[in-house]
């Protein structure tokens, strides 16, 4: 069993494809799609990387992101954000509420695996 | 704040910049020569029907003069003053300003004031496009499916070896994928430009309201066939004028293309504007206006139509499937519409394709000439017109392995990055 990476995420094929290319490179890749519920599956298992879109429904990512630095149990888990966002105030915002990476859509996906593969060797 | 006193100074310098005699001031407003006297060495102090008959004959706003308005017109000439600091204005005569010369002082106040209107609507509006929810969600919709399918294409590509379970399932992805982001442009794409085309006012145009009214008869107006005009008495004038325009010109077309003999003829020819300009021995502008103001529910293919002046601004169209040009900042120079200007008298007939996936293929037909009586002298009016529809199979054949023409929705609003005839970046 390979590192378990968390992509929380609502794009059906955008979880697909990161999900088959983060399969590929090793990682055990578990998926999750709404904001609402995105702590409890946190807690059910904590990953050793957590992938986390923005724009989620039931609740931001901004918001999920501040409730994973509040808790001790994850508060140290890397979280590379996931964004069609990309100025500068959305950076910041990531960055002061504690996130690893920021990472703008669309990206390619040598990007993602050259990330996911930095931040777990932090 | 403006001394109360000062009033009667500025009481005294109108009536000495029109040149007016003390004694003949106060005798038309009915008081006399020494009270007169006494107001302009601000030792009396005027209000009421007195201020307001002092200002008729000095020809100048009561405001003006009123003690209190002034301040109305030195607040904003101050603030226009420290908005230009550069200009270093002589700050401390602005109340001499207002009173030697309340026009203006009113003027620059008044200009002052709508600067500062205008950067509020520049704010605002920026302020929505970045955080109005349906540009958000739109623009979200877009870059989302674009993502899901760079990166599934990536993939597709990237893994010769992919299984081939995977690899349906990943171009099944991609089909769902093109489809929703065709959608999802189209609908960001169709709300960008409603925000463009509001305008500073927040109202349509005379030319867009007029617009509307021809699409609301399916631009065709069954009056016109016999030269009349339906009543628009209840449009305000310059739509009126506009829409009266429009069905008269229709009549005069309908005139010398009767719609019987016309409609058997381009149904004979397959809407051919060029067969049927020689067979009525008509210019072709004619046929193309005809052509896309015919019957709608009589089974014709569906035609749209532009037509721009020598500025190429846009003053007529008729939308047809996702073609419309933008009214408010430049169109794509590519569109036939434009080359046919540059070219009076040529006519210009191609097959374009604006960038997008699910984009149809649009025939286009143009001519640009002469509008109105050609004579020596004066300006003679140029105007181009472009019918536009949907690229027949067969014609799409005709092109071989070539690409239509690419033509985008303008700047800013195209995403083809590499062309030369960008005018600046696009925002999308």
């Amino acid at each position: 069993m390979g590192r378990r990476v968390l992509l929380i995420e609502d794009e059906p094929n955008i979880i697909e494809a990161i999900s088959y290319l983060l399969s590929r490179d090793g990682w055990t890749v578990h998926t999750h799609s709404d904001g609402e519920t995105a702590m409890d599956k946190v807690r059910q298992g904590v990953p050793e990387l957590i992938i986390l879109d923005v724009m989620l429904p039931g609740r931001s990512g901004y918001d999920i992101l501040r409730d994973l630095r509040a808790d001790p149990q994850t508060a140290d888990v890397p979280v590379m954000m996931l964004t069609a966002r990309g100025q500068a105030r959305d950076r910041e915002l990531a960055t002061s509420l504690g996130a690893t990476q920021f990472m703008t859509k669309p990206f390619s996906n040598a990007e993602v695996l050259d990330s996911v593969r930095a931040l777990a060797a932090l | 704040m403006v001394d109360r006193a000062l009033a009667g100074t500025r009481v005294r310098n109108r009536r000495l910049d029109l040149g007016l005699r003390q004694a003949d001031v106060a005798r038309q407003i009915n008081i006399s020569g020494s009270y007169l006297n006494l107001i302009e060495h601000n030792r009396r102090r005027i209000g009421g029907a007195l201020l307001e008959q002092l200002a008729r004959v000095l020809e100048i706003d009561a405001g003006l003069l009123a003690d209190g308005t002034a301040d109305v017109v030195l607040g904003p000439l101050n603030a226009a003053a420290a908005a230009f600091p550069e200009a270093r204005v002589e700050g401390a005569r602005a109340e001499e300003l207002v009173d030697r010369f309340p026009g203006w002082a009113a003027l620059i106040a008044a200009q002052a004031r709508r600067i500062a209107q205008l950067e509020e609507r520049t704010q605002a509006l920026g302020d929505r496009l970045a955080h109005d929810t349906q540009i958000a969600s739109s623009l979200h919709e877009v870059i989302s499916t674009a993502t899901a399918i760079r990166s599934t294409a990536s993939i597709l590509v990237e893994t010769p070896d992919l299984d081939q379970s995977w690899r349906g399932r990943f171009h099944s992805n991609i089909d769902t994928d093109a489809t929703r982001l065709a959608e999802s442009s189209q609908a960001l794409l169709g709300f960008l430009d409603m925000e463009v085309e509001t305008g500073l006012e927040g109202g349509a145009t005379p030319v867009e309201a007029a617009e509307a009214v021809m699409a609301g008869w399916g631009y065709y107006v069954p009056q016109a066939e016999a030269q009349g005009v339906p009543d628009v008495s209840a449009l305000d004038g310059p739509t009126r004028g506009l829409v009266e325009g429009w069905v008269r010109r229709a009549g005069e077309d309908a005139a010398r293309l009767p719609l019987a003999a016309f409609e058997q003829a381009a149904r004979a020819v397959a809407y051919d504007p060029g067969r049927l300009a020689t067979r009525f021995q008509v210019p072709l502008e004619v046929v193309l206006r005809r052509l896309a103001h015919l019957p709608p529910d009589a089974g014709h293919p569906a035609m749209g139509m532009a037509e721009c002046d020598a500025a190429g601004v846009v003053t007529f169209q008729k939308p047809v499937l996702d073609f419309r040009l933008p009214r408010a900042g430049a169109a794509c120079p590519l569109w036939p519409l434009y080359q046919a200007l540059t070219q009076p008298g040529r006519a210009v007939r191609r097959v374009v394709q604006m960038p997008g996936v699910a984009r149809t293929p649009f025939e286009c037909f143009a001519i640009a000439g002469p509008v109105g009586e050609v004579a020596f002298g004066g300006e003679q009016r140029v105007a181009a017109t472009m019918l536009v529809r949907p690229a027949r199979m067969e014609t799409i054949e005709t092109l071989g392995n070539d690409a239509p023409d690419a033509v985008g929705p303008g700047c800013r609003l195209c995403v083809v990055q590499e062309c030369a005839s960008r005018r600046h970046p696009s925002i999308v």
